[in-house]
């Protein structure tokens, strides 16, 4: 092992302590601005701690009462949640049996390929005929809308997640399988998906994260809380005339609870899809 | 089974897939093509085929060139800092220290922030009134007055780019760490035996492990930073003056904020066009680069 010494040790504490407090500080402050009473945070000096901490935004926007600023906070809530559940669902269902075929069969890979190079598309690029499509549909400010519109970022992701998954898995558990007499439905059902749970449950999982923080398509196609999303949801308290900044901050942190959650947890997963990405391309 | 059997099947299997792809991303693809060539407005009328009219007056107007310089500026001072601090931020976390783990989990917490929170977040903080950035500044001493971040042409800009470095450059360095800790350990040691100092590790034993990954980063950040849209739409939505304004906003302003549904998809169809050319020059690049030090 290298000796280090003790001036460079002292630079390395600094330097984590530095980078820990430009990751944590912003982070912190949207969590105290929704806690801090409103007076708190116009006065000047600006108050860094509340004189007393107050809960009670995140009971206002939690709360369904009529025409509060709750009820339109929770239908977007809601909405959010139903789309991306929505989307997800469909992503891994298009995605296995298309993953399965792509490992399987890398003749058809090259349609694949293409459908991933869609991915560096931009929304704009799309976004004009989507509209007009939806509009002729009457899926317009329609939640099952969305979430079919979200499918063109889910799928591609999906599919090529659940492809590296099924690589990972030995064919020839398959083969075995299927020489013992079972058809390829029942292999798949019975042998395949068990082994690629992890992944599917990854594949998910990301696919949620993405549906969550999606906002250009929503701004486009919603228009009223019958389908507005958190994210537009939360850009209309930033860009309106909202008083009370707390209460956009409280807004903010029930928002990137989920996906900081979901972060935190499959760190692991997250790390590990990241360099693979970074490995295969 | 006979190798034709099983790509049938394979297609049959993809088939759900492809369906989907092609109605929500193939069609309207072409039908921006189509639209480009047209003068038909977002509801309403379907318009005329006037040619090659739309490109013309787009590329030549004053907006687009003006936002292809703030487009460019923004990816390549964003992109430029996220790899930088990245690389650093890893480089640190590559070493041996109390909290380390704990400090690496922190690293998630920007990325998994939603954008439009995150824009929202650093709206708040660079507030002209109320703000943390003008209180902190002002209480050390560093500012006499209150200053408007975004509500000025010379400062929007870069607090955008403070904004969208903070929320990515974590991304960047998990991608470098798990780089660098496939570095094996006897060859920067032979390399110290040898007599290489800290800067001649870096380059010649360290360095070649980075490439590849950072290259894909790279490309990766620099194509979303080019497609830019919520961080913005959310901070300053293109303005003051324009001076934030990027091409995904030209395109959202022309096509549904003006209904020129025609005008906006030959806009639309420049940005992919330009988003193209990048990802296939980085990709040669990065295939050049797997080559060198494979």
């Amino acid at each position: 092992m290298e000796r280090k010494s003790p001036l460079f040790t002292v630079f390395v504490y600094a330097s984590a302590l530095l980078l820990a407090i430009v990751i944590l500080a912003p982070v912190l402050w949207l969590f105290v601005m929704s806690i801090s009473p409103a007076a708190d945070l116009s006065a000047k000096p600006l108050r860094w701690w509340p004189q007393e901490v107050d809960f009670s935004r995140y009971a206002m926007l939690l709360s369904t009462a009529e025409n509060s600023a709750g009820a339109a906070f929770v239908a977007s809530l809601w909405n959010s949640l139903r789309i991306a559940g929505m989307a997800t669902i469909a992503a891994i269902a298009l995605a296995i049996p298309a993953g399965w075929a792509v490992s399987r069969t890398p003749q058809v890979g090259w349609s694949l390929s293409v459908v991933i190079a869609t991915y560096m598309l931009p929304p704009v690029a799309l976004s004009v005929p989507l509209y007009m499509g939806l509009a002729w549909l009457g899926l317009l400010n329609n939640i099952f809308g969305l979430a079919l519109v979200y499918l063109t970022i889910l799928a591609p992701f999906t599919t090529w997640l659940m492809k590296s998954g099924f690589d990972s898995i030995p064919r020839e558990i398959e083969s075995a399988a299927m020489i013992d007499g079972a058809s390829l439905f029942q292999t798949l059902r019975i042998i395949t998906l068990p082994l690629a749970a992890p992944v599917m449950a990854t594949s998910a999982l990301f696919a949620l994260l993405l549906a969550w923080d999606e906002f250009f398509y929503a701004l486009l196609f919603t228009s009223d809380l019958r389908a507005k999303t958190l994210t537009v949801a939360i850009a209309d308290l930033a860009g309106g005339r909202v008083s009370d900044y707390g209460l956009i901050a409280t807004a903010g942190v029930l928002a990137a609870l989920p996906p900081v959650l979901i972060g935190l947890v499959m760190q692991r997963a997250l790390i590990s899809g990241l360099t693979s990405g970074g490995v295969k391309g | 089974m006979s190798g034709s059997w099983m790509t049938t099947r394979a297609w049959l299997l993809m088939l759900p897939l492809l369906v989907v792809m092609v109605s929500v991303i193939g069609w309207p693809l072409v039908d921006t093509v189509r639209l480009s060539f047209t003068d038909a407005k977002l509801v309403g009328t379907e318009g005329n085929f006037v040619g090659f009219d739309n490109y013309a007056k787009m590329l030549s107007g004053s907006n687009f060139q003006r936002t292809l310089v703030t487009t460019t500026w923004f990816a390549v001072i964003s992109v430029a800092a996220e790899m930088v601090l990245g690389v650093l931020a890893a480089l640190l976390l590559n070493q041996q220290f109390r909290g380390r783990t704990l400090l690496r989990a922190l690293m998630i917490l920007p990325w998994a922030l939603p954008t439009v929170v995150n824009a929202t977040l650093w709206r708040l903080i660079y507030n002209p009134e109320y703000g943390a950035l003008n209180a902190a500044l002002t209480q050390i001493g560093l500012l006499d007055a209150y200053r408007s971040w975004l509500g000025e042409p010379n400062t929007a800009l870069a607090a955008l780019i403070v904004a969208d470095c903070w929320k990515n450059f974590p991304l960047v360095a998990l991608i470098a760490l798990a780089a660098l800790q496939a570095v094996p350990r006897d060859i920067t040691a032979a390399s110290m035996v040898d007599g290489a100092g800290p800067l001649a590790r870096f380059r010649f034993v360290i360095l070649p492990y980075l490439v590849g990954p950072l290259l894909v980063a790279l490309v990766l950040r620099t194509i979303e930073a080019f497609k830019v849209f919520d961080i913005i739409w959310v901070m300053t939505r293109g303005g003051p003056a324009n001076s934030t304004r990027t091409l995904s906003i030209l395109v959202y302003q022309e096509a549904f904020s003006f209904q020129r549904a025609g005008s906006g998809a030959s806009l639309a169809l420049i940005v992919t066009l330009l988003v193209t050319v990048l990802a296939v020059a980085y990709a040669a690049l990065v295939r050049k680069a797997a080559g060198s030090t494979a």
